[in-house]
Formats: structure tokens, C-alpha cells, sequence
């Protein structure tokens, strides 16, 4: 003998129940799923901001709610560190960016070598930047090996001064930035529809063409993602700054005076307001790009990514 | 009508291998300016391989390719001058109908004025005159075709080429568009090379069909030699002969035929030299009548009736195991013994060993 199924009772008609009214809001029992993140969200980066900007509002040594900023806005020392971090990381970002197009573009499609190759490239974002600035003196330090090579070969008279200054700070992010951007930019152009080139060549459209046209257009909207994210990392810079830098003159970034303040002086609010002048910074150059890139196309590319 | 510009394209000795698979072996084939061809074969045929080493996608592995005197299959696909409508449309979606379409002309640098007035012709000529300034996502399957179409022939190829351009529209609109797509060839008299898996579509449209298997042609003829004439039992297969019974020859007289044993004798007509031994009787379902009394009369028992309106398709079985496809208007139901005749003229005798001997009589 069977049982008769358990049958629930039906609203009134033309009304779905409620449950199905929610679902189709995106309302049901799965939202459960966003609570750690939620919680994580709240406990970690939430909290911790408000009472960081509501501590730069409270200035140690007294002067009233602003006398942080009018501080660091005042003092060239201080508000230099702005120019000297966006000279290193907006150049740093944009070449990161730049290099890895040509590179991904080629990479695509299958050919032999590839997996190895993509390795290499890779390979720097697990080195750390400690690892990454001791290889950085190593070869390009005063007496490393690059100026043995060149003072050798009688290509310079001198050894060229390649760390503790700026060049050593750009290219420890392009090494440690590169990889980031290249891995994003190749998985963006894995999105756009490989038989849209095959189209444009068979209406005349040679490989600039090509590529000016068809794929730059589709692969705009995340080269202006891949450049905020590569920026972000950029302007954060803090270790590299300090060890192949010059972390008092050329490359004293934001990061550095905050942790100078906070660290060094003491002096919590002060750093706070720092670090608040650097978000301020960030959104700002990020709230352009995503304008520039809200006036593009951004539908979809055709591909199956 | 035909092309000014060129007087034959011709296919000689082209293939093409992927690693060790050859995926085209051999072709042989010269299409007159104008001609409307169908390529036809079962998905790996080598239909795609043919039509991509044609726009230059695909390099060859060997032969060559010419338009008159003019060797082509060296030329990059921007060179060629071959418009090409591909399955899934490839129309770039960050640009409009309009832009789209005239990308072409942007490429060979017509100038504005000559470009616009092109661009609208080849819309008009498609019927989307409304919807010009809309982009691919906001249009129907069957409009992103057309513009597709619109696309490859505003440049004014010599050669046209469509890849299955109509297997991903549904049903209706792919009718729809198969007559659209004969109405332009007709209207503009471009040669066109067209992919497709559906005989029927190739039958409809093409002025010749090019039957391809694993690579290699079965047979090159007018849809009218390919559809009652089949080279062999697989472009038999392909044509519609949906029962192909192999049974033993017992008797020859020249092209007649009589195969079989046991409770069933067939009397046809052999498509080829038949060795003696085993053979392939090739029989449409609509040529089997359910009759007592006639030609090459035997029994099958019904197993599966579908209604299909007026008549009904019928699987049976024969007492030997094979099953025979049939339509008929008389009412079966599975377990019924449902007498069979055929008239001899209707009966196809190939032998069963494959396409050995074909390849030839098709070239």
C-alpha cells in the first residue's frame, strides 16, 4: 500500500507563496552561504577602517578634528610622499599592463612549450618581495652582477646605480605586479571569441586591424580592471620601498610616512590619517578608470570564458 | 549569371592533415564562377577543413588552391577577397548592425560615401533596414544571420563561403532563411561554397553537391545524379535510403540484380561492379508499400509507429533481425505482420564492402 504524498496547501490563486515570491527575488536559504564572508567583512575590514577614521579625527596633540590633515597637507616632507607614490605606481601599473598584452595576445591558443612558459612568467608572484629585493641587490647592486658585467665589457666607467632609489622600487613591482596582470589579461582574452579575429581576416582586416578593432575594443573593460588592481598593489608598495629604495628621499611613499608615524612617532592618529589620505587616493584613481571604462562596451565577447 | 572576375575556382590534390589524422585527402574540384556547392557529410567529413583551407583559416598540407591562374592557398585570409558566414555568426558585438556590416569596406578603404551607400544596399537586400543602429545581442538568431550574410557579400566577393550557417536557427526559420539564401545567389549571382550536414538543405540550394567521407569525395554531381543515383551505399545512406538490408547475391543479368535468401528476395538495379558474395540492398521508406501482392513482396513485424499526420512511420523487423523503415496511411500497431513490396526500379544494389571501388566513379 502506498501513502498518499503529504500535500501542502495551495494560497489563493494567481498568488505564488511567499517562498517562491522570495526565490525570485534571489531570496532563499542559500544566502546563508555569504554570512562567513559577511562576518569576515564586518570583523576584519569594517570595523578596523571606521575606528581608523574616526582615530585620524582625533589628533593626539590636540588643534581640533583636522589638524591631522592640515599637518600633512602642510608639511612638504609629508605631502610629497603623495607624488612619489603615484610617480611609482601609476607607471609601474600601466607598464605592467602594456608589457603583458602583446605577450598574452601571443599566447594564445595551444603550442608546444606553453605550460613551461606560463610558468616562468608566473613564477615571480610566489617569490615574496624580501626574495625579490635580495635578488634585486644581488644582480643589480653596485657590485652586483649586471655592473660587473657592463663595467667589465667597458660599457660603462662606472657602476650604474640601479637599487636604493627609484629604479630599484619600479622594477621590484613590475616584477612581483607583471604576473598578476599577465595571469588577469590572459584570462580575459581566453573570453573573447577566437573566430571574431577569423571574421575581421576574412573581411581584409590584417593583424593590426585585427587587433586595433576587434580584440582591444572587447578587451578594454578588463585591461582598465587589471590596471585598478595592478595599481592598487602598486601604490601599496611598502617592503620594496624600504629595502630597494631610498626610503627617506626618492621613494619616502605614503605607506612609509604612515608607518613612520604610527611606528615610529607613535603617534596612532596621525597614521590613521594617513592611511585615510591613501585610501582617498586609490578611490579616487580608481573611481576614474571605472567612469573611463562604464563609457565602453561591456557586453559580451562571444567566447565561452 | 556569372562572375566577371574569374572563371573557375579550382581544388587540386588539397589536403589537410592534423597531426596524424587526415582530414581532407586529395580534393579534386572546380567550381564555375556563379555555381552554387554544397559540401555534404557527416560531421569529420573534412567539409570544414575544405572550406577553411578556402579562406585561408587553415594552411594546407598539400595541393593547391587557384582562382583562373592565380594560385590562392598562399595568400593570408585578408588577401583572399573570400567572404565567409560562419556557424555561430562571428558578428562583433561591440559594434552595430551598420558598423558590422561595413567593416569590410572600412578594411579595403572604400571611401565614406561609396561605403554608406553599399552598407545600405546590403541591408535592404537582407530586410533589416530597421535595424541598423541596434548591436548583436539585441537581434534574433535569424537577424544576426542575415547581418552576417549582409556582412560577407557587401565586400562583393568573387567566392562566398557559409560554414552551417543555419544549424544553430530553429526549424522555421531555418526554411525561412534557406530560401532567402537562394533568393541572393539568385538575385546576385555570387559563387558560393556552402557547408551543411542536412541533405535536405544541400539538395534544395545547391546547383551541385560534393559528398565527402572521412576526408575523401564519394560523389560530385547535381542534387538530382546524387539523390537518385547515390554513388554508394553510404551517399545512399545519406540520401534518404534509410533501410539497407545486406543479404548475399543469388542471382545477376547485367544491372539486374536479385539478393537474398531465406524469407526475403529483393530484385534491384547494382549501382556498381558487385562481386559476388555479399551485397547491399538500398531501399527509401516511402518506396515500401504495404501491399499483399507486388514486386519483391516480404514480411516484417511492426515494433514502433510514430504519427506523423496523415501517415505514420513505421519501424518493423524482419525475421532475420534488421529492421525496415516504412510510411504508410493503413493503421499498424506494434506486433502486427505488416506485408511489404517494392518495385524492383526502386531497389539499389551496392556491395557491402564499403567505398573501395567508389572514390573512382566519383572523381
Amino acid at each position: 500500500m502506498t501513502t498518499a504524498p503529504s500535500v501542502t496547501v495551495l494560497p489563493g490563486r494567481g498568488k505564488a507563496s511567499l517562498r517562491h515570491r522570495l526565490a525570485e527575488r534571489g531570496i532563499d536559504r542559500s544566502l546563508a552561504l555569504l554570512a562567513p564572508g559577511v562576518l569576515f567583512m564586518l570583523l576584519l575590514f569594517l570595523y578596523p577602517f571606521l575606528y581608523g577614521l574616526q582615530l585620524s579625527f582625533s589628533p593626539q596633540h590636540g588643534g581640533g578634528a583636522l589638524a591631522n590633515y592640515r599637518t600633512f597637507f602642510s608639511d612638504p616632507y609629508l605631502r610629497g610622499s603623495i607624488g612619489i607614490t603615484l610617480w611609482l605606481g601609476i607607471p609601474a601599473a600601466l607598464f605592467n599592463v602594456v608589457v603583458s598584452v602583446p605577450i598574452a595576445y601571443k599566447m594564445r591558443g595551444r603550442f608546444r612549450g606553453k605550460r613551461l612558459l606560463t610558468t616562468l612568467l608566473v613564477v615571480p608572484i610566489t617569490l615574496g618581495t624580501v626574495l625579490t629585493a635580495e635578488g634585486l641587490l644581488e644582480f643589480l647592486g653596485q657590485a652586483g652582477w649586471l655592473n660587473k658585467i657592463l663595467v667589465d665589457l667597458h660599457l660603462v666607467s662606472q657602476p650604474v646605480r640601479l637599487v636604493h632609489n627609484y629604479w630599484g622600487v619600479f622594477f621590484s613591482l613590475v616584477i612581483t605586479g607583471f604576473p598578476f596582470a599577465f595571469l588577469l589579461i590572459s584570462s580575459y582574452l581566453s573570453g573573447i571569441d577566437p573566430s571574431l579575429e577569423r571574421a575581421a581576416a576574412t573581411l581584409g582586416a590584417g593583424w593590426w586591424h585585427r587587433f586595433r578593432h576587434i580584440t582591444l575594443p572587447l578587451l578594454s573593460p578588463g585591461l582598465a580592471m587589471t590596471f585598478c588592481l595592478s595599481f592598487v598593489l602598486a601604490f601599496s608598495v611598502f617592503p620594496s620601498a624600504q629595502l630597494v629604495g631610498d626610503p627617506s628621499g626618492a621613494t619616502h611613499v605614503i605607506s612609509i610616512a604612515a608607518y613612520h608615524a604610527a611606528f615610529e612617532q607613535y603617534d596612532y592618529s596621525m597614521g590613521s590619517a594617513i592611511s585615510m589620505i591613501m585610501a582617498a587616493i586609490m578611490l579616487v584613481i580608481i573611481g576614474v578608470v571605472l567612469f573611463w571604462r562604464s563609457r565602453m562596451y561591456r557586453g559580451s565577447t562571444g567566447g565561452k570564458g | 549569371m556569372s562572375d566577371p572576375r574569374f572563371s573557375t575556382l579550382r581544388f587540386e590534390g588539397v589536403t589537410r592533415r592534423f597531426g596524424g589524422q587526415t582530414a581532407l585527402a586529395d580534393l579534386d574540384l572546380s567550381i564555375h564562377a556563379g555555381e552554387f556547392i554544397a559540401l555534404l557529410g557527416a560531421s569529420g567529413c573534412g567539409k570544414s577543413t575544405a572550406l577553411n583551407c578556402l579562406a585561408g583559416l587553415l594552411p594546407l598540407s598539400g595541393g593547391s588552391i587557384w582562382l583562373d591562374e592565380r594560385r590562392i592557398d598562399g595568400l593570408p585570409p585578408e588577401r583572399r577577397d573570400i567572404g565567409m558566414v560562419f556557424q555561430n555568426y562571428a558578428l562583433f558585438p561591440h559594434m552595430s548592425v551598420r558598423r558590422n556590416v561595413g567593416f569590410g569596406l572600412q578594411m579595403r578603404k572604400v571611401p565614406k560615401k561609396e561605403a554608406a551607400h553599399r552598407v545600405d544596399e546590403a541591408i535592404r537586400l537582407v530586410q533589416l533596414e530597421e535595424h541598423v543602429a541596434k548591436f548583436p545581442a539585441q537581434l534574433s538568431g535569424g537577424q544576426q544571420q542575415r547581418v552576417a550574410i549582409a556582412r560577407a557579400i557587401v565586400i562583393r566577393p568573387p567566392v562566398v563561403v557559409m560554414d552551417e550557417p543555419l544549424s544553430n536557427l530553429d526549424a522555421k526559420l531555418r526554411l525561412e532563411m534557406r530560401m532567402e539564401i537562394r533568393r541572393l545567389h539568385q538575385a546576385l549571382g555570387l559563387t558560393t561554397v556552402y557547408v551543411t550536414h542536412d541533405q535536405e538543405e544541400a539538395l534544395s540550394l545547391a546547383d551541385r553537391l560534393v559528398v565527402l567521407r572521412d576526408g575523401r569525395v564519394q560523389q560530385v554531381g547535381t542534387p538530382e545524379d546524387v539523390y537518385c543515383q547515390p554513388a554508394n551505399r553510404y551517399v545512399a545512406g545519406f540520401m534518404g535510403y534509410r533501410n539497407l538490408i545486406e543479404l548475399p547475391v543469388s542471382r545477376r543479368d547485367g544491372e539486374r540484380v536479385t539478393v537474398g535468401g531465406g524469407s526475403i528476395q529483393l530484385e534491384g538495379t547494382a549501382r556498381d561492379d558487385l562481386p559476388s558474395g555479399r551485397a547491399v540492398a538500398a531501399i527509401r521508406p516511402e518506396d515500401l508499400v504495404v501491399s499483399e501482392t507486388g514486386e519483391n513482396r516480404f514480411d516484417v513485424v511492426v515494433e514502433v509507429v510514430e504519427y506523423h499526420g496523415r501517415e505514420q512511420s513505421v519501424q518493423g523487423r524482419l525475421p532475420s533481425g534488421e529492421p525496415v523503415y516504412f510510411r504508410t496511411e493503413a493503421r499498424l500497431a506494434p506486433g502486427d505482420r505488416a506485408p511489404l513490396a517494392v518495385a524492383a526500379g526502386r531497389v539499389l544494389i551496392y556491395p557491402a564492402d564499403g567505398a573501395g571501388a567508389l572514390a573512382e566513379a566519383a572523381a
